[in-house]
């Protein structure tokens, strides 16, 4: 039996609570829900009430250039939840335009987002709106760009380098 | 205690309490790492914690999209370095699903060996340090001792005893010998004394007793919305082990119970973890009794793809790329079919997820890793609020925090 069909009352539920949200529902490896960023909020927090209280992950993708399908958008914020007592998984995605990349946070719901959200922000550049403490995770906290981005270089040129690695080589440099 | 004091005075002077910021880490030895902690204080009371992370960052989800598949599994090695093995699985778990290739049932049942080695590895140097942080030193000395056997075991299957790479995609590298199976037969046989050892050093000791009970409680709602798996959810109560949920390699074919607490507290996760030391034990047992019924097949799939097995002559390349390294065998045909996949596994530490998107091309268009370690850590101001300094080291102990594996 495929996913589609072991979820569908699940997916019919959603297809008439959130007609102008949910854009796909597509059988992957996992029930895959692709959908509009108004009102995602909402449907994410649907779901909870429905059983998919754990948020396993929380992460951005960055579709620029990608050949082998047509993306509607830049960036992809995906959920995966999972439904504990069902043993269901869900993914659901969130399209992100390019020059307007915010979502809304949804640490409302789980206080593990936080972290996950700021990471997402760190890496990628998408704001979280309504999130506590937006700040840099694993980067400096004077970094600029966004590394996970397709158009950020994986080696830095000497004159791009982040400023406070040239301040310490002058530093070094000072004291010889 | 050897803590580095920036003294900042928070105190307003209208005779409330001062409150003095206080640095903990990044070169503390009970913080297993660089995590560096930005304590609030009230006296000895943590009034705010601000866990920063990053000093340990290498870019491994930037890095594994510049690699074809195969070499990103040496960067899991680097993630959880006490468990390397089950970060492997993981990948390549994640990557087998994308290629639609399953592993023989003999390599299933090695993989399955493996990670249950990882888990009491990992365990064992748990136990080992957050004993010493609390302050007995007797059972690092002994949980280290027996590490080393479970290390030159893994020394004798791969050549390696802590970045392994022994997993790969669409099995393993090499096979079981003979001398690899009595010698973990041995192990299986003489581990459950050794368990008994150390629960009679700590079990009912009255230090350890009140070093953890009662420390860092957190109930089954909070652990769940904070995020948190593996042992440290089960101490909570909730029975979730991805092993049982949705059982990889062939987890569903043997038999083992997932031990829970009932309080939530640290003591509780102390026994969930040693619980769990003896399931794997006999998860290894059974095993190997089941790797006699496929002697002989092969480790790695058939249908793997040629690039993943070295020992095999590659056809001449036509068309070189002249910036790639690594050449693929003659044709033009996508290695990888382009899609995703979400993988996760029961590491020792806990839910150890992967979410790999493809492109068609040699590399990952996007591989997202998913640590316990990270979410462990983000959950460490909710734990340690009104906590003393001294328990914090508990609570970065019982939470099994591997800071490589936290920033990735």
């Amino acid at each position: 039996m495929g996913l589609l069909e072991i979820a569908m009352d699940l997916l019919a539920e959603l297809r008439e609570k959130f007609p102008k949200v949910v854009l796909e529902v597509l059988e992957k490896d996992a029930l895959t829900i692709v959908c509009r960023r108004e009102g995602s909020l909402e449907l994410i927090s649907y779901l909870k009430e429905k059983g998919f209280k754990h948020l396993i992950d929380l992460c951005g993708v960055d579709y620029q250039g990608y050949k082998s399908e047509k993306k509607p958008e830049r960036f992809e914020v995906v959920y995966h939840l999972y439904n504990l007592d069902e043993k269901k998984l869900i993914r659901v995605k969130v399209l992100i335009p390019e020059n307007d990349a915010w979502q809304y946070s949804v640490t409302g719901l789980w206080k593990t987002a936080n972290w996950f959200e700021r990471e997402c922000y760190d890496m990628l550049g998408i704001v979280f709106k309504g999130h506590p403490d937006l700040r840099r995770l694993l980067m400096p906290e004077d970094w600029e760009g966004y590394p996970l981005r397709k158009d950020y270089p994986l080696f830095l040129t000497e004159e791009n380098e982040w400023k406070g690695y040239k301040e310490f080589l002058a530093s070094v440099r000072g004291a010889k | 205690m050897s803590l580095y004091v920036e003294v900042i005075k928070n105190g307003n002077g209208k005779g409330e309490p001062e409150h003095f910021t206080i640095n903990m880490g990044p070169h503390h030895p009970s913080t297993h790492g660089v995590l560096r902690l930005v304590l609030e204080l009230d006296g000895e009371t943590i009034v705010k914690c601000d866990p920063r992370i990053g000093y340990l960052h290498r870019g491994v989800e930037k890095l594994a999209e510049h690699l074809n598949y195969n070499q990103t599994i040496v960067l899991s090695d680097r993630l959880d370095y006490i468990a390397s093995a089950a970060n492997n699985i993981a990948f390549c778990l994640a990557f087998e699903k994308l290629l639609g290739i399953t592993p023989p049932r003999r390599a299933r049942l090695i993989r399955t060996i493996v990670n249950e080695m990882a888990r009491i590895s990992s365990h064992l140097l748990w136990l080992a340090t957050h004993a010493l942080d609390i302050g007995a030193m007797t059972v690092f000395l002994y949980c280290f001792r027996d590490r080393e056997w479970l290390l030159s075991i893994f020394e004798k299957v791969c050549g390696a005893r802590l970045t392994h790479s022994y997993v790969r995609v669409g099995g393993v590298r090499l096979d079981f010998t003979q001398e690899i199976i009595d010698e973990l037969r041995r192990f299986t046989e003489e581990f459950p004394q050794r368990i008994l050892d150390y629960e009679t050093l700590i079990d009912v000791n009255r230090i350890w007793l009140k070093r953890t009970r009662d420390v860092a409680v957190v109930d089954a709602e909070t652990a769940i919305n904070l995020g948190l798996t593996g042992p440290v959810l089960r101490g909570s109560g909730v029975p979730y082990d991805v092993r049982k949920f949705r059982p990889y390699d062939a987890y569903d074919e043997v038999e083992f119970e997932v031990p829970v607490g009932e309080r939530g507290d640290t003591y509780d996760r102390y026994k969930v973890r040693m619980k769990e030391l003896r399931q794997s034990n006999w998860i290894i047992k059974q095993c190997l009794d089941k790797l006699k019924e496929v002697e002989g097949e092969p480790v790695l799939a058939e249908e793997a793809p040629d690039l993943l097995l070295p020992s095999r002559v590659r056809e001449p390349e036509p068309k070189p790329h002249p910036k790639k390294g690594f050449v693929f065998t003659g044709k033009e045909l996508p290695v990888v079919p382009p899609g995703e996949a979400f993988a996760s596994i029961e590491s020792p530490k806990g839910e150890l997820a992967v979410y790999v998107v493809s492109d068609g091309g040699p590399n990952p268009w996007r591989l997202r890793i998913r640590t316990p370690s990270f979410v462990h850590i983000s959950a460490i101001p909710e734990l340690a609020k009104g906590h003393m300094i001294a328990d914090l080291v508990a609570i970065i102990g019982t939470l099994d925090v591997v800071l490589g594996d936290c920033d990735r």
